[in-house]
This record gives structure tokens, sequence and C-alpha cells, in this order.
């Protein structure tokens, strides 16, 4: 089945936006999961709701909000501007930063759930031992919670690839930039174009079936529970 | 919902650049009649995929006529009762006061300029046949940001992420920023059409309504917002 030119450059552009928010979102994700897995802080609680908040919102609020607080009227503008980073609406850039928001509890969710997870005793031995802060983390914490990041990055890599609400918001359907598979089978259920909108919604459906196939294939209880995208409850 | 449609209720699907005066023509036809109307908002396109897959409407007015076209066609509505009830017309628009659009556009001084995909909508068409015409298309091309639908479109240019953009001139209704009026030469006039679902649960009093919009009265609104009415109709 033949796909076209801007089929194939929407299909790369969603890969590279999924696969620069995942690393980026593990990378920033995990002191703040870390943080909220492990304080006593009476921020604990609204700071936790904040990055569910996502998971909540309906994709337009936040495309909308986006789109009005960085427009160039905004003083989030002006300061992005002033940084040199630019107008951020319809640019990949801006896609990405959106993309980060909208995926954030399904990376901070699975973390919080394994820090939480984590043996006291195994972190007290290594601080006994003499191990540093990041030494503990990368010896002790980063094995034994390998899971929830392994979890934590196929979920935020599928939710970033289903993406469509907050893209057809702030991306301006541009091709090779902002012009996503799933707003380009949109364009295609628009313009009556069946034909094209299933060959890529079949795409799109056997390609998300198989991220998610090793996250259920790997029978373990533990992982099971770290799936959840909601808080745990103790 | 409650019970989908009942058999009192005319439920009209409309294209989302036509939502204003369908409004002020639904709350005019409510003193002459007692059927309550429910009113569905999206672009022609969806509309159209949900009307294919059986979507409750009696009327359909959507924003081109291909589309109504294409559910006659099909055998999904009916020929004798489509008719085109308004034509788009197309404006460049600033949401900034006291400049000259077309002037920034021949000039080139805008970093963004917004229209709606023109292969979903018609209004994106004209916008492109405006851009060609004025053998500016291919220069401004790495500039152009696309709206799924002519509603997009407005809001990318009201929040000022795109300095120009070509809406439908209905869209600003209480004039505000500048507007440049397209000379109706420079693209092919945006008929809009509306027809009858055959499988309409109500089709009695969406006929009705169908000749309340032919009426002298129902003219005169959708022409207060900015349409041209066709002639002969």
């Amino acid at each position: 089945m033949g796909l076209s030119d801007s089929d194939l450059t929407a299909i790369m552009l969603t890969i590279r936006l999924a696969t620069t928010v995942t690393v980026l979102l593990v990378l920033l994700g995990t002191p703040l999961a870390w943080w909220l897995a492990r304080t006593n802080s009476f921020l604990r609680a609204p700071i936790g709701a904040i990055t569910t908040l996502p998971l909540v919102l309906p994709p337009t609020v936040i495309g909308f909000y986006l789109l009005v607080a960085l427009g160039p009227q905004s003083p989030a503008a002006e300061l992005l501007i002033f940084l040199g980073v630019g107008p951020l609406p319809f640019t990949f850039t801006g896609l990405v930063i959106a993309s980060m928001i909208y995926s954030l509890p399904f990376v901070i969710q699975p973390l919080q759930n394994a820090f939480s997870d984590l043996d006291e005793q195994s972190l007290e031995a290594a601080t006994t031992l003499g191990a540093g802060s990041l030494d503990r983390f990368f010896s002790v914490v980063l094995p034994l919670s390998k899971q929830g990041f392994f979890v934590a990055a196929i979920l935020g890599f599928a939710h970033t690839i289903g993406e469509f609400g907050v893209v057809l918001m702030i991306g301006g359907n541009i091709p090779g930039e902002t012009q996503v598979v799933s707003t380009q089978i949109y364009t295609y259920v628009e313009s009556l174009d069946y034909e094209s909108a299933n060959k890529l919604s079949a795409i799109m459906l056997i390609f998300s079936l198989a991220i998610l196939l090793p996250l259920y294939a790997v029978q373990n209880r533990s992982l099971g529970s770290l799936v959840a995208p909601w808080p745990k409850r103790d | 919902m409650v019970h989908g449609n009942s058999k009192s209720t005319l439920n009209i699907a409309v294209a989302s650049n036509f939502v204003s005066p369908m409004k002020k023509l639904i709350d005019l036809f409510a003193i002459k009649s007692s059927t309550p109307i429910k009113l569905s908002v999206g672009s022609s396109g969806s509309l159209h995929a949900q009307i294919v897959n059986g979507a409750p409407f009696e009327l359909f007015f959507s924003a081109d006529q291909e589309k109504p076209s294409s559910l006659v066609a099909a055998n999904l509505a009916s020929k004798k009762h489509q008719h085109t009830y308004a034509i788009g017309r197309l404006v460049l628009w600033s949401s900034k006061n006291n400049i000259d659009p077309h002037e920034l556009l021949l000039a080139g001084s805008f970093t963004k300029l917004a229209l709606a995909n023109p292969e979903v909508a018609p209004y994106g068409e004209a916008a492109v046949s405006v851009l060609r015409s004025l053998r500016l298309y291919e220069k401004y091309r790495g500039r152009q940001v696309q709206g799924q639908n002519i509603a997009q479109t407005y809001l990318y240019t009201s929040s000022g992420n795109a300095q120009l953009g070509f809406i439908s001139a209905s869209q600003n209704e209480e004039p505000r920023g500048s507007t440049w009026n397209i000379p109706s030469s420079l693209y092919q006039p945006i008929k809009q059409d509306v027809v009858l679902i055959n499988k309409a649960d109500n089709s009695k009093i969406a006929i009705q309504f169908l000749e309340f919009i032919k009426s002298n009265e129902a003219k005169a609104i959708i022409m207060h917002y900015g349409y041209g009415i066709a002639s002969g109709t």
C-alpha cells in the first residue's frame, strides 16, 4: 500500500516528536517524581495535583491556553523572545513543549510509584557504606526502579504519538514542522478521503499496539501496578 | 442527551462559519414555530462524515456545495431540497487597528499568515486563489499557518500569533481590527449549500425551515452578517 510523501513526512515527524518528548520528560521528570515520592512537604499535594492535571484536562484546553499564553501579546512571549527562543506556536519546539505538558503525568506517575516502592533498607545500606547521593542514585535507585523507567518511557512515547487536540490548536498544520500523523488523518477525514484516512489510521493502530505490547508481555505483578496512570493509594 | 432525537425536535448541522447568523435565524423561527431546534456545529467535513454514518440531522448547512452534492449522489439527501443559502465573502484581517492588511500583505510585513486548510475548507481554497492571483502564493509559502477550519484561523489571527489572516467576513461581527475586503474577482464565489437529509425524522418542519431561510427577513439577516445571496433563490 502506497503512502504519499506527506504521509511519510508526518510519520517521521511524529516519531521525532515522541522521541524528543520522551527523552526530555524522563530526564526532567525523574527529579520531580523523586521529590513527589519522598517529600513530606505541604507542597506535595498541590504539585502532585498540578502534574496530574493534563491527564484530566481536555487537550483543547491545554492547546488553547498555550496559544493564548504564548501569543505575541503575552508577557511569557516577551520573555521567550528576550531569551532568544522566539515565538513558539507553529514551531516544532512549541510542539515539544506542549507535548511535554500533555504527557507529563504519564511519565511522572510510573516513576513516582517506582520510587515510593523502593526498599528503604537498601537505600540506608548504601548511605551507610558511604555512597554519595548521585552514586546512590545510579547504583541503587536506577537498577531497582528500571521497570518504572521502562513503563514511563513507553507510556510517554505512546501518549505523545496519539496527541491530537493540542497539536491542532497550536500546530498550524505545517508539513515537516507541525503536521503529525493524527492531524493528517483528521485532514483526510475532513476532505472525505476516507481511503487515505483508513490507511494511516491502521498504521497508527498497529504501531501503538506494538509499543504497548511489551508493557503487558512482561509478566510481573509490580509492573502492573506501575502501568496504572493514577496516583497509587498506599 | 435524553433518548436521542425525539420526533418533535429539528436537528440542524451547521458549518462553523455560519453559526452566528444561524442562531439569529433560529431565534426568529422560534417565534413562528414551537418546535425545539437543536444545533450541532462542526466543520463541513466532520458533519458530512457524521451524516454518512447515520447522524440524526434533518438539515445540513455546509460551507460548500461539494459536500451536500456528495450526500445527494449517495442517496442520503434530497436534490429537490438543496439550495445555496449564502455566498461567503473572504476578507484579509488583522487584529490591530488602523493598519492596511492589503498593503502589509503586498509588502510582506508580517511573520505569519493564517488561512484555513485549503484541502478541507472552502475559505482556505479561496485564500489560496487570492494568493495565487496576486502571485504571492509561492513567495509566502513558508510563512503560512493553517487552521483546520475558519474558526481556528480566526483564533490564530485574533490572538496575534498570526499578524494577518484570511477569514470569513461574517466572523468579524462587531468590526474590530483592520480589514481588507478582497475583490470577489480574485477568487471563486464560496457558495454554501443546505440540503435536506433523506432519513430525516422530522422532514415537514425541516422543509418549513428551508422555506423560511428563503424569506426576505431571513435573507436580510444573512446579508447583515456579510454574506451574499444567490440570485434566483
